[in-house]
Protein backbone atom coordinates (compact mmCIF):
# COMPACT_ATOMS: atom_id res chain seq x y z
CA UNK A 1 0.00 0.00 0.00
CA UNK A 2 1.02 3.39 -0.57
CA UNK A 3 2.45 5.59 1.89
CA UNK A 4 -0.24 7.23 4.90
CA UNK A 5 -1.47 10.49 2.88
CA UNK A 6 -2.80 13.52 5.11
CA UNK A 7 -5.07 16.31 4.77
CA UNK A 8 -5.23 19.49 6.76
CA UNK A 9 -8.34 21.63 7.01
CA UNK A 10 -9.15 25.12 8.02
CA UNK A 11 -13.11 25.19 8.96
CA UNK A 12 -13.23 28.91 8.77
CA UNK A 13 -17.40 28.68 8.29
CA UNK A 14 -20.52 27.95 10.36
CA UNK A 15 -23.53 27.78 8.37
CA UNK A 16 -24.97 24.26 7.11
CA UNK A 17 -24.31 24.52 3.97
CA UNK A 18 -20.59 25.21 4.07
CA UNK A 19 -20.59 22.34 7.60
CA UNK A 20 -21.31 19.16 5.14
CA UNK A 21 -18.14 19.47 2.58
CA UNK A 22 -15.49 19.65 5.70
CA UNK A 23 -17.07 16.79 7.23
CA UNK A 24 -18.10 14.53 4.41
CA UNK A 25 -14.43 15.10 3.57
CA UNK A 26 -13.06 13.94 6.45
CA UNK A 27 -14.96 11.04 6.72
CA UNK A 28 -14.06 9.82 3.52
CA UNK A 29 -10.60 10.49 4.10
CA UNK A 30 -10.36 8.78 6.91
CA UNK A 31 -12.19 5.94 5.71
CA UNK A 32 -9.71 5.63 3.08
CA UNK A 33 -6.89 5.50 5.67
CA UNK A 34 -5.94 9.24 5.45
CA UNK A 35 -5.12 10.91 8.34
CA UNK A 36 -6.77 14.29 9.03
CA UNK A 37 -5.75 17.33 10.62
CA UNK A 38 -9.06 20.07 10.99
CA UNK A 39 -8.55 23.52 12.36
CA UNK A 40 -11.67 25.34 13.94
CA UNK A 41 -11.35 28.79 13.53
CA UNK A 42 -14.13 31.56 13.41
CA UNK A 43 -17.41 30.97 12.63
CA UNK A 44 -16.34 27.17 12.31
CA UNK A 45 -15.79 27.12 16.07
CA UNK A 46 -18.88 27.20 16.60
CA UNK A 47 -19.56 23.57 15.08
CA UNK A 48 -17.38 22.55 17.64
CA UNK A 49 -19.83 24.08 20.83
CA UNK A 50 -22.08 21.55 22.15
CA UNK A 51 -25.36 21.71 20.10
CA UNK A 52 -23.77 23.70 17.68
CA UNK A 53 -24.05 21.55 14.77
CA UNK A 54 -27.61 20.93 15.33
CA UNK A 55 -27.74 24.73 15.56
CA UNK A 56 -26.64 25.25 12.03
CA UNK A 57 -28.13 27.06 9.68
CA UNK A 58 -27.76 28.00 5.97
CA UNK A 59 -26.31 32.17 4.99
CA UNK A 60 -27.86 35.33 4.73
CA UNK A 61 -31.39 35.21 3.48
CA UNK A 62 -31.11 31.41 2.90
CA UNK A 63 -31.28 31.10 6.97
CA UNK A 64 -34.97 30.71 6.50
CA UNK A 65 -34.70 27.45 4.34
CA UNK A 66 -32.89 26.10 6.63
CA UNK A 67 -35.50 23.54 7.70
CA UNK A 68 -36.60 23.28 4.18
CA UNK A 69 -32.88 22.10 3.39
CA UNK A 70 -33.27 19.16 6.45
CA UNK A 71 -36.12 18.06 5.12
CA UNK A 72 -34.09 17.57 1.52
CA UNK A 73 -31.23 16.33 2.85
CA UNK A 74 -33.43 13.73 5.05
CA UNK A 75 -35.24 12.54 2.34
CA UNK A 76 -32.01 11.43 0.27
CA UNK A 77 -30.81 9.10 2.88
CA UNK A 78 -27.65 12.07 3.75
CA UNK A 79 -26.87 11.80 7.47
CA UNK A 80 -27.33 15.19 9.36
CA UNK A 81 -24.10 17.04 10.51
CA UNK A 82 -24.37 15.21 13.98
CA UNK A 83 -24.25 12.09 12.55
CA UNK A 84 -21.88 13.33 9.48
CA UNK A 85 -19.35 14.43 13.05
CA UNK A 86 -20.01 10.79 14.82
CA UNK A 87 -18.94 8.88 11.43
CA UNK A 88 -16.05 10.96 11.14
CA UNK A 89 -14.80 10.30 14.81
CA UNK A 90 -15.36 6.58 14.10
CA UNK A 91 -13.01 6.29 11.60
CA UNK A 92 -10.20 6.80 14.45
CA UNK A 93 -7.98 9.10 11.69
CA UNK A 94 -9.32 12.41 12.44
CA UNK A 95 -7.86 14.88 14.83
CA UNK A 96 -10.43 18.27 16.27
CA UNK A 97 -8.38 21.55 16.90
CA UNK A 98 -9.74 24.31 18.17
CA UNK A 99 -8.50 28.04 17.45
CA UNK A 100 -7.23 29.79 20.40
CA UNK A 101 -7.56 33.29 19.18
CA UNK A 102 -10.83 32.57 18.17
CA UNK A 103 -12.06 31.42 21.32
CA UNK A 104 -10.29 34.26 23.10
CA UNK A 105 -12.24 36.83 20.58
CA UNK A 106 -16.07 35.17 21.12
CA UNK A 107 -15.60 34.21 24.64
CA UNK A 108 -15.58 30.57 24.39
CA UNK A 109 -14.88 28.35 26.86
CA UNK A 110 -13.06 24.74 26.64
CA UNK A 111 -16.30 23.31 28.77
CA UNK A 112 -18.37 24.87 26.15
CA UNK A 113 -16.89 22.84 23.18
CA UNK A 114 -18.19 18.67 22.80
CA UNK A 115 -15.20 16.41 24.52
CA UNK A 116 -14.70 15.37 21.52
CA UNK A 117 -11.85 18.21 20.21
CA UNK A 118 -8.61 17.23 20.22
CA UNK A 119 -6.75 20.03 21.26
CA UNK A 120 -6.35 24.00 20.93
CA UNK A 121 -3.36 25.55 19.24
CA UNK A 122 -2.81 28.91 17.42
CA UNK A 123 -1.81 29.94 13.77
CA UNK A 124 1.46 28.58 14.07
CA UNK A 125 0.63 25.52 15.43
CA UNK A 126 -1.93 23.99 12.96
CA UNK A 127 0.42 25.36 10.40
CA UNK A 128 2.69 23.05 11.13
CA UNK A 129 0.70 20.18 11.18
CA UNK A 130 -0.60 21.76 7.61
CA UNK A 131 2.90 22.16 6.10
CA UNK A 132 3.19 18.21 5.85
CA UNK A 133 -0.10 17.47 4.89
CA UNK A 134 -0.24 15.73 0.86
CA UNK A 135 -4.17 17.64 0.82
CA UNK A 136 -4.54 21.09 2.45
CA UNK A 137 -8.15 23.07 2.16
CA UNK A 138 -9.42 25.97 3.42
CA UNK A 139 -13.45 26.03 3.72
CA UNK B 1 -20.33 -12.00 -19.59
CA UNK B 2 -18.36 -12.54 -16.30
CA UNK B 3 -19.79 -14.36 -13.32
CA UNK B 4 -20.48 -12.82 -10.59
CA UNK B 5 -18.23 -13.64 -7.49
CA UNK B 6 -19.28 -15.50 -4.31
CA UNK B 7 -19.52 -13.04 -1.32
CA UNK B 8 -19.05 -13.74 2.17
CA UNK B 9 -20.95 -10.76 3.41
CA UNK B 10 -23.35 -8.52 1.71
CA UNK B 11 -23.63 -4.72 2.66
CA UNK B 12 -26.65 -2.90 1.86
CA UNK B 13 -26.18 0.77 1.34
CA UNK B 14 -28.99 1.57 -0.82
CA UNK B 15 -30.65 4.06 1.12
CA UNK B 16 -27.42 5.80 2.17
CA UNK B 17 -25.89 8.50 0.51
CA UNK B 18 -22.37 9.82 -0.12
CA UNK B 19 -19.98 9.46 1.70
CA UNK B 20 -21.74 6.77 3.70
CA UNK B 21 -21.70 4.12 1.83
CA UNK B 22 -17.88 4.26 1.66
CA UNK B 23 -18.15 4.62 5.24
CA UNK B 24 -19.98 1.23 6.15
CA UNK B 25 -18.13 -0.66 3.78
CA UNK B 26 -14.69 0.34 5.34
CA UNK B 27 -16.20 -0.61 8.61
CA UNK B 28 -17.25 -4.03 7.58
CA UNK B 29 -14.39 -4.80 5.39
CA UNK B 30 -12.09 -3.98 8.63
CA UNK B 31 -14.20 -6.87 10.42
CA UNK B 32 -13.65 -9.63 7.68
CA UNK B 33 -10.72 -11.87 6.95
CA UNK B 34 -7.96 -11.16 4.15
CA UNK B 35 -9.23 -12.84 0.81
CA UNK B 36 -12.89 -12.81 1.60
CA UNK B 37 -15.00 -10.52 -0.51
CA UNK B 38 -17.58 -8.29 0.13
CA UNK B 39 -20.95 -6.90 -1.99
CA UNK B 40 -22.14 -3.20 -1.49
CA UNK B 41 -25.28 -2.52 -2.86
CA UNK B 42 -25.76 1.28 -3.77
CA UNK B 43 -27.62 3.54 -5.57
CA UNK B 44 -25.16 6.43 -5.68
CA UNK B 45 -24.57 7.49 -8.97
CA UNK B 46 -21.20 8.32 -7.26
CA UNK B 47 -20.42 5.24 -6.28
CA UNK B 48 -18.93 4.18 -9.63
CA UNK B 49 -16.26 6.60 -9.47
CA UNK B 50 -16.06 5.97 -5.73
CA UNK B 51 -15.83 2.37 -5.18
CA UNK B 52 -12.80 1.34 -7.85
CA UNK B 53 -10.82 4.05 -6.33
CA UNK B 54 -11.52 3.96 -3.11
CA UNK B 55 -10.68 -0.14 -3.21
CA UNK B 56 -7.16 1.06 -4.68
CA UNK B 57 -6.37 3.24 -2.11
CA UNK B 58 -7.10 1.28 0.75
CA UNK B 59 -5.18 -1.58 -1.01
CA UNK B 60 -8.26 -3.91 -1.50
CA UNK B 61 -9.11 -5.57 -5.28
CA UNK B 62 -11.84 -4.36 -6.81
CA UNK B 63 -13.61 -7.61 -8.54
CA UNK B 64 -15.99 -6.03 -11.01
CA UNK B 65 -19.53 -3.72 -10.60
CA UNK B 66 -22.55 -5.43 -11.80
CA UNK B 67 -25.26 -3.11 -12.84
CA UNK B 68 -28.98 -3.58 -11.61
CA UNK B 69 -32.56 -1.51 -12.52
CA UNK B 70 -31.58 1.83 -10.32
CA UNK B 71 -28.41 0.22 -7.92
CA UNK B 72 -25.62 -1.47 -8.95
CA UNK B 73 -23.21 -4.10 -6.96
CA UNK B 74 -19.85 -3.90 -5.86
CA UNK B 75 -17.24 -6.83 -5.25
CA UNK B 76 -14.65 -5.58 -3.28
CA UNK B 77 -11.75 -8.37 -2.07
CA UNK B 78 -10.14 -7.70 1.10
CA UNK B 79 -6.14 -8.09 0.42
CA UNK B 80 -5.19 -5.47 2.56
Amino acid sequence: MAETKRMAIVVHSGTLDLAYPPLMLAAAAGASDMEVDMFFTFWGLNLLKKKGLKRAKLSGAWRLGTGMMKLMIKRTGMANLPEMLEAVIETGKVRLYACTATMDIMMVKKEQLIPEVTGFMGAAGFLDIAADADIQLFI
Amino acid sequence: MVDMPTPDKILDARRLQCPMPILKAKKTIQGMKTGQILEVLSEDPGSKEDFPRWAKRTGNELLGIFEEEDYARYFIKKTA
